[in-house]
């Protein structure tokens, strides 16, 4: 087990001995207490089922399926093209996102590749989800810990980026825009300087996250060196995105796979932090967000210009095949694995969700650990409950 | 990155995925590939059934019996630190279930509607032989394993797959190699009814306790198909710039088969 600082050491022996800690000092009864399914925490209807000895967590458990829809069921009985409009959901403040990886499979399994201003496109919309994702983020870890003020801030800035969402997709939720061999629609007039005024806004959004919740006295006593999970430990449970940068794993599927969007193309850098806690995983989130915004401009400046859309039949068949496809989403990493017999709709579709596989550490992280800090660690952890309940 | 080995590069490997263009960015190379499966054939001997490169996948198929050994193979031998996911998959062809994908428009216009009469011909023809496909796309039995490793060192995934029984589909658990296991192993009993020896607590994790049927098998009937067909089949959507003649033909008839079958 690699133990990269002092203080993830500290912080994991104290949580591993916790729970002995606590049965051979105190003698008391213990108590279950329900976290949701309906609190803020839990972001939709996670419920967390804790047993508490006093304030001491002595294990956790998740329980899910209060919002199971069923997708990978139902895309078996959609045709290609409609696929895009659930999977819209499954992570509802990136949506776009969801949408690339599997239209990257489809294309994979059709030998089609989108023309070049189609991929740049994409990779805009794409980060522009990350932004309006991540955003809530940073606002909302604000709220969980007691300051009501960021969370305000980041609602009225990522009404700007879906904005620009809907003014190019028609939706601000479900934008259900990409499509096999390029995009929808082109850019309307105007948006590309507005989009730039908005990252802009982003940046300086997130200057002003980090006035007010860097370097605060109570957001530090309460992120630091608290839910620290070991870069092993989250590697094994599958963790990804910026949970396992923050735990100083340097990986970001944007800059380490041959991928045919627009990545390779920018200048830009793949924050770690070596601390695995609550606190790393706020601020890698927050120089993300920066650097999506700074990856935006620059696709924005160099935008090819041609078509976008290749040319594809009306009527789309895949040929039999298997393709996986998965992309750096904003909740990290997010793959299709896409079975097709030769048809109009898929055979198969595996979801890999990011969250599920980055909650599925609670059991394992919440030992040992005291109840306001069970907030703490689950607002860092970050999930959105479409991405565990497909 | 580092290559698995830097060692000669194996000639003439005999796989059908065309060599890497270009060489940009961190791509795995071929013989990279190549040399992962070599690696998982060494350790594993005669349990590797098949393997497949093709572009920058790896597809390994292994006996059920060395589905552990596999994943600590791949742990120990290639670094595979990072556990992507575990699934399944139901090779059993159910024309009930893709109902709609076999609209069949003979009722509805009177020509030209060969695009979804194919599909519904190539259903039966395999539904009717009773196999479950051959290759990388499809199994020898109709149950099948299906699951994801990757190395954030080496920047190399490989997809792993076992035929199972479909009378008894049973495999080792993966808990004790890769801890994330423990609830996609969950998931995979609830959907598919798979069994994971050594698992430390196979129950529900999205379904309720009570709960019957394996809902991915493609014989349990989606209930909402069962009693409406999907109208979504016919939602063809024209593509922008796109106006050949014979496009515009297709999209009558879709059109009309709307209307009437709407």
């Amino acid at each position: 087990m690699t133990l990269t600082t002092e203080r993830q050491q500290s912080a994991y022996v104290s949580s591993q001995a916790a729970d002995a800690r606590v049965n051979i000092e105190l003698e008391t009864e213990g108590m279950t207490l329900n976290i949701g399914p309906q609190h803020p925490a839990t972001h939709g209807t996670l419920r967390i089922v804790v047993r508490l000895d006093g304030e001491q967590v002595l294990w956790a458990e998740p329980v899910c399926g209060y919002m199971h829809r069923g997708y990978e069921k139902l895309c078996e009985v959609r045709t290609y093209p409609q696929v895009t409009t659930l999977v819209n959901r499954i992570d509802w403040l990136g949506h776009f996102a969801n949408e690339v990886p599997f239209i990257l499979a489809a294309e994979k399994l059709m030998e089609i590749e989108a023309p070049e201003r189609a991929q740049w496109l994409r990779t805009v919309f794409f980060e522009m989800a990350r932004i309006a994702n991540v955003s809530l983020f940073l606002g909302d870890m604000g709220v969980q810990l007691g300051a009501l003020t960021p969370v305000f801030y980041a609602f009225r800035d990522r009404e700007y980026v879906l904005n620009l969402m809907e003014a190019v997709t028609g939706g601000r939720f479900h934008p259900n825009f990409d499509r096999i061999g390029g995009l929808k629609e082109d850019l309307p007039k105007g948006w590309v300087a507005e989009a730039k005024r908005v990252m802009t806004r982003v940046q300086s959004f997130c200057d002003q996250m980090e006035d007010l919740l860097m370097g605060n006295e109570i957001f530090d006593r309460r992120c630091r060196g608290i839910g620290v999970i070991p870069a092993s430990v989250g590697l094994e449970y599958g963790m990804s995105g910026a949970n396992i940068r923050a735990s100083g794993v340097d990986w970001d599927l944007r800059r380490d796979e041959d991928s045919p969007l627009a990545w390779k193309h920018c200048d830009w850098k793949v924050w770690t932090h070596a601390d695995g806690d609550a606190f790393a995983r706020y601020w890698v989130r927050l120089q993300e967000t920066r650097e999506a915004a700074k990856i935006v401009v620059q696709l924005l400046d160099g935008l090819p210009s041609g078509p976008i859309q290749a040319k594809v039949p009306r009527i789309i068949k895949v040929p039999a095949g298997e393709a996986w496809a998965h992309t750096e989403n904003p909740l990290g990493e997010m793959g299709y694995y896409v079975v097709s017999k030769g048809g109009l709709g898929p055979f198969r579709v595996k979801i890999r969700s990011a969250s599920f596989n980055n909650i599925s550490v609670i059991p394992w992280v919440l030992r040992g650990v005291f109840v306001p800090d069970v907030i703490t660690i689950l607002a860092s952890l970050y999930f959105i409950l479409g991405d565990i309940d497909r | 990155m580092t290559p698995l080995s830097s060692a000669a590069d194996e000639a003439g490997t005999g796989s059908a995925g065309e060599q890497p263009t270009g060489g940009d960015g961190d791509r795995p190379s071929d013989s990279t590939l190549q040399q992962l499966v070599e690696v998982l054939k060494a350790e594993l001997g005669d349990a590797v059934v098949g393997s497949e490169v093709s572009g920058d996948d790896v597809w390994v198929r292994v006996e059920p019996g060395a589905w552990r050994q596999a994943a600590e193979a791949c742990e120990r031998r290639l670094d595979m630190d990072y556990f992507c996911f575990l699934s399944g998959i139901d090779w059993l062809d159910n024309p009930d279930l893709s109902g709609e994908k076999r609209w069949d428009p003979e009722g509805a216009t009177p020509k030209g509607a060969e695009p979804a009469g194919e599909i519904d011909d190539e259903g039966d023809d395999q539904a009717s032989e009773g196999t479950y496909g051959t290759g990388v796309a499809g199994g020898d039995t109709r149950f099948q394993m299906l699951a994801r490793l990757y190395s954030t060192s080496r920047k190399i995934g490989v997809t792993l797959k076992a035929d199972l029984d479909e009378a008894d589909p049973r495999v080792a658990s993966w808990v004790s190699v890769y801890r994330g296991a423990d609830w996609h192993e969950r998931e995979a009993w609830e959907m598919y009814g798979f069994t994971f020896d050594g698992h430390p607590g196979l129950r529900h994790l999205y379904l309720p306790g009570e709960f019957e049927g394996h809902p991915l098998r493609k014989d349990f009937p989606l209930l909402a198909r069962e009693l409406k067909p999907w109208p979504g089949l016919v939602d063809v959507e024209p593509i922008p710039g796109d106006e050949s003649a014979e496009d515009e033909g297709d999209a009558k008839t879709l059109a009309a088969a709307t209307d009437e079958g709407g």
